[in-house]
Parts: structure tokens; C-alpha cells; sequence
């Protein structure tokens, strides 16, 4: 299928949205649009952040996923307690695949679920006694721990414990951080809240420990990797570039990351901001407080690589702008050699997205760069900020969709047919038995890095591996097929 | 009344941030806006406007700032 002239998906969206009642109509088609690169402002074609449709099937996740899952979980070398029911800390338990160094269980606990574990009693009398004591028996237990979050579910925000009460009295007697988050996953409409109050919760709580510590020996060149989560090795394959051009990474938020280099963050001179929706809040923040500027920078595919180098080497003085030409000569024949083998086996072919928080935007460049064309993406849980930001990056005439639902997703890919899909594990088995070639984009398929140009080799091969695997002929049975295209394919 | 956070755009216009309701918005037009007094009825690129007394000195960006909504 060739692509759709604006009209038609007009026409789609129309036909999309007839099967529903007369007011989730109204609300959902706010929700949906034609992309025109003329527009300059998002809110004028498309609504976001709102609250989903009860009945509907959206992919969203609630504020505690949001602080625990994204923003504070993977420092390392904390511990987080899942406060509340054993389930929410349970399901969701390592299966972001945020990579760190370390040995689990003794100086780092990424992978580890600690929870309060809340029984009928603890709802009825209240969890703060609880939650003191497991204080104490995780400090036991764990003393290689540099600090504890409490991060709320539901129940605590409804039964009204007092955690930061708790948390006062257990940072006394233990001598470290503990930092009480409320996240309870009843706020806000989707993760993206939860992220905002993570990222007060680090305002107020961490930033700053260290203002008046001058131990830290700071350089003219030190930056910070904020918003880069470490996927399957992401924040290592940005970092090396980010060094190779002579910079010094002092922190990386939060893939990786540490109390320490968190602490130390308000001593960087530039703070690289690659998700903007979990941490443009704390890096707005701290531009304000401590004067550190900030930019958001794109590391998926050479061309936007090339730019974000440029863009940052922009900050800082000649030697540095040198230097940053330097590595991009340097990787040069190894990302044409990608695209030289990829190229050609990729060309042309249709993707549709549908992730979080920077990837419907940020890894477009890097399908084009193969050649690729991606013809609808949308975002879980955007606001109208990252839409500002997308339209530009979007062919106009191409679907955005904003939380979409199960069904409406479903019916856009019918119609669209694109030849490769990428969203999460809850939407890959329907679209892989609809006989479409499908991505996990969330924690790359359990593959990664993605991230510099070492992760654009990987995404290339992941990307052809996927799209051009012979079972994709295979989803008819045999004997249902007809005589001619048997032919065709032994002809091929 | 809500907070507001200005900072300048990398194309040097004003982006004015209301954190609460995760808005952001480039300013239009600002009344008073010389090199020593800044405020009055600020324009947004969207039509809304908010109202600040002006004050002086002009106030050096990134900062919050507390707004009233202007009809
Ligand atoms: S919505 Fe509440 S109960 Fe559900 S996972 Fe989030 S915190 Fe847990």
C-alpha cells in the first residue's frame, strides 16, 4: 500500500471512531489527528494527558510506575521499598532491563523487589510501624546501602499513613537518606505525573545534600546524562562518545546511577537531557537553582547523533567542537558500512510506533537514516510539549495518536498495513499473529543498546532481522494457499 | 495565581512554564519590557494572558514567578 494522501486518514480516523458511543466519540477524536507540519502548536490539533476512557483498553501505567519503574529504580545502589501490597513491586519486578554494574544483593539492588508486603492488619492499623521496622532490618540486612526511597502505593495515600514522618525518624537513627516518594498510582492519569513527583521528591530530598561540599573537584568540562535509563546499555553507549569528544559525565540520571552522582549533579556545567517528559522538571529546576544549563540532545541514528554532538560540543570551547568532528570522522565508515548492508534490505519500508516517553519522536531519524519511513506514532503518556516537538519530526499526513486504545490501534494498522510495529509487550503477540513484524521498543526486545552508534549497528540488525524473517511467509497454512502464489514463491 | 517559570529559548524568545499543569508556552508580547522594568499583561503565543505588577530591575532568567491570570 502506498501512503495515504491527508483525506484519507481523515477518513480513517472517521471510520475508527464510529463504533463508539456518542460521548467517548467526542472525547477520543480530540485525541487523533493528521500530522501538518505547518502547525506550530500541538494543542491546536491534538489533546493529551487526559484522563482515559473507563472501558477502553489504553496501554498506560499509573504514578508509581512512574517514580519506582523509571525514575528512581534503577539507582543502584539504593533500595527501594515497594510500600504497600507485595503485586505492583512484584509484577513489575527487573523487567525494565536497566543495566548497572555492581553485585546485586550486597552493594547494588536494581534487580531486587523489597516491599512492605501489606496484609489486611497493616490497612486497618496503618503500615508506619511497619514501615520503621523494615527500615532498620533492610539497614541490617543490606549495609552497603547508601539510602532508601519509600515508594507509595494506592493503599497508602488512602489509609493516610504518615511516611514522611517515618522517614525523618529512620534517616536519624540510620544516618542516611531515606526519601519518602508519594506516588500512589491513583495520581494523575497515567506514569507521567508519577515522574513529576519523583522528580520533586529528588528536589527536595537529594539535590541538595552536597551545596555546601567542595570535595567534589570539578572540571570545566564535567556534564551529567539525565533521562537516559541505561536499556540494554543505552547510557554506556552515549557515554564513551560524550568522553571520546572530551567531556567528563559526572552522573548518569538514573540508569546506573548512584546517590552520590546524583548528589554531585548541581556541580555540572551542562546537563544533557535525553528524556524530556521523566526529567525536564528537575533540569528546569536545577537551571533556575544552580544556573546549569540544559539541552535535549537525540543519540538514536548518525544523523541526529552527528547534530546532538555538534549541538552540544556548541557549549563548550574550540578544543571540544574539534574534537566532536573527530569522533563522527571516526565512527563514519563504520555506521556507512551499517547502512551500506541495511540499507537495502530496509528501504521503504513502513513503521508504526507507539511507546512513551521520548521514543515516538526521538527514533524516527534513526529509521530514516535506513531508509525507513515511519508513517504514525504516538505517545502513552505525552503532554502537549513533546506533540510540539513531534510534529516537526512527523511526514505530514501521517496518523498521531494520543493514548490510544487497543481497538483504535488494532484498526489503524489494518488499514495502514505498516511493515514493521513497535510498542510493548502487551501489544506485540496481536499484532505478531496478524502477521506483522513486531519490535518491543520499550526494553528493545531484549536487545540493546540502541543509543550511540555502536546501538545503531544493533537497531539496524534488529530491525532487518525482524522485518526480513522468513516467517512472515509463513503465516498461512499450505494447504490454504492458492496455486499461483505457490508458483511466486518458488519463482523467488 | 499560578507559579510561573520564564526561561529563554534557544530562540531567544521567552518560554513561560506553568509547572502545575505541565503548560508551556512561548510569550508573545510583554507590556512593560525595557532594560530596567518588566511585567504588566504578558501575551501568550496561544492568546491567553496572564498580569504581573511590573518591577524593576528586570528580573535575570530562568526564574519563578508568580502571575495572575489577566482577562
Ligand atoms: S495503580 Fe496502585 S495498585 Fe496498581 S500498580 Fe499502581 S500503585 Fe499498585
Amino acid at each position: 500500500m502506498t501512503t495515504m494522501t491527508r483525506e484519507e486518514t481523515q477518513a480513517l480516523i472517521q471510520e475508527v471512531l464510529e463504533v463508539y458511543p456518542e460521548k467517548a466519540k467526542k472525547d477520543r477524536v480530540l485525541h487523533l489527528t493528521v500530522n501538518d507540519q505547518g502547525v506550530e502548536q500541538s494543542k491546536k490539533c491534538i489533546t493529551s494527558n487526559r484522563k482515559s476512557l473507563p472501558g477502553v483498553m489504553t496501554i498506560r501505567g499509573c504514578a508509581y510506575a512512574g517514580s519506582k519503574g523509571v525514575v528512581w529504580g534503577p539507582i543502584k545502589d539504593m533500595i527501594h521499598i515497594s510500600h504497600g501490597p507485595v503485586g505492583c513491586g512484584q509484577y513489575s519486578r527487573a523487567g525494565r532491563r536497566n543495566y548497572y554494574v555492581g553485585t546485586t544483593g550486597i552493594n547494588t539492588f536494581g534487580t531486587m523487589n523489597f516491599t512492605s508486603d501489606f496484609q489486611e492488619k497493616d490497612i486497618v492499623f496503618g503500615g508506619d510501624k511497619k514501615l520503621s521496622k523494615i527500615l532498620t532490618e533492610i539497614d541490617q540486612l543490606f549495609p552497603l546501602n547508601k539510602g532508601i526511597t519509600i515508594q507509595s502505593e494506592c493503599p497508602i495515600g488512602l489509609i493516610g499513613d504518615d511516611i514522611e514522618a517515618v522517614s525523618k525518624q529512620g534517616a536519624k537513627e540510620l544516618e542516611k537518606p531515606i526519601v519518602p516518594v508519594r506516588c500512589e498510582g491513583f495520581r494523575g492519569v497515567s506514569q507521567s505525573l508519577g515522574h513529576h513527583i519523583a522528580n520533586d521528591a529528588v528536589r527536595d530530598w537529594v539535590l541538595g545534600n552536597r551545596d555546601n561540599d567542595t570535595s567534589f573537584e570539578v572540571t570545566p568540562y564535567d556534564v551529567t546524562i539525565i533521562g537516559d535509563y541505561n536499556i540494554g546499555g543505552d547510557a554506556w553507549a552515549s557515554r564513551t562518545l560524550l568522553e571520546e569528544m572530551g567531556l567528563r559525565v559526572i552522573a548518569q540520571w538514573s540508569g546506573d546511577g548512584t546517590l552520590a552522582e546524583m548528589e554531585n549533579t548541581p556541580k555540572a556545567k551542562l546537563n544533557l537531557l535525553h528524556c524530556y517528559r521523566s526529567m525536564n522538571y528537575v533540569s528546569r529546576h536545577m537551571e533556575e537553582k544552580y544556573g546549569i544549563p540544559w539541552m535535549e540532545y537525540n543519540f538514536f541514528g548518525p544523523t541526529k547523533i552527528a547534530e546532538s554532538l555538534r549541538k552540544i560540543a556548541g557549549f563548550f570551547d574550540e578544543s571540544i567542537q574539534i574534537k566532536a568532528e573527530k569522533v563522527i570522522e571516526k565512527y563514519k565508515a563504520e555506521f556507512d558500512a551499517v547502512i551500506a548492508k541495511y540499507r537495502p534490505r530496509l528501504e521503504g519500508k513502513r513503521v508504526m510506533l507507539y511507546v512513551g516517553g521520548l521514543r515516538p519522536r526521538h527514533i524516527i531519524g534513526a529509521y530514516e537514516d535506513l531508509g525507513m519511513e515511519v508513517v504514525g506514532t504516538g505517545y502513552e503518556f505525552a503532554h502537549n510539549d513533546d506533540y510540539d516537538r513531534t510534529i516537526k519530526e512527523m511526514g505530514n499526513a501521517t496518523l498521531i495518536y494520543d493514548d490510544v486504545t487497543g481497538y483504535e490501534f488494532e484498526e489503524f494498522v489494518k488499514t495502514v498495513k505498516p511493515d514493521l510495529i513497535g510498542s510493548g509487550i502487551k501489544e506485540k503477540y496481536i499484532f505478531q499473529k496478524m502477521g506483522i513484524p513486531f519490535r518491543q521498543m520499550h526494553s528493545w526486545d531484549y536487545s540493546g543498546p540502541y543509543h550511540g552508534y555502536d546501538g545503531f549497528a544493533i537497531f539496524a540488525r534488529d530491525m532487518d532481522m525482524t522485518i526480513n524473517n522468513p516467517c512472515w511467509n509463513k503465516m498461512q497454512a499450505p494447504w490454504l494457499k492458492s496455486e499461483t502464489e505457490d508458483a511466486s514463491a518458488e519463482a523467488a | 495565581m499560578p507559579n510561573v517559570m520564564i526561561r529563554i529559548k534557544d530562540n531567544g524568545a521567552l518560554l513561560f512554564y506553568i509547572a502545575k499543569k505541565d503548560q508551556e508556552d512561548e510569550i508573545a508580547t510583554v507590556e512593560v519590557d525595557t532594560d530596567n522594568e518588566w511585567g504588566g499583561v504578558v501575551e501568550l503565543t496561544d492568546g491567553s494572558k496572564y498580569y504581573i505588577e511590573p518591577m524593576s530591575p528586570r528580573p535575570s532568567f530562568p526564574t519563578t514567578l508568580r502571575f495572575k491570570r489577566a482577562e
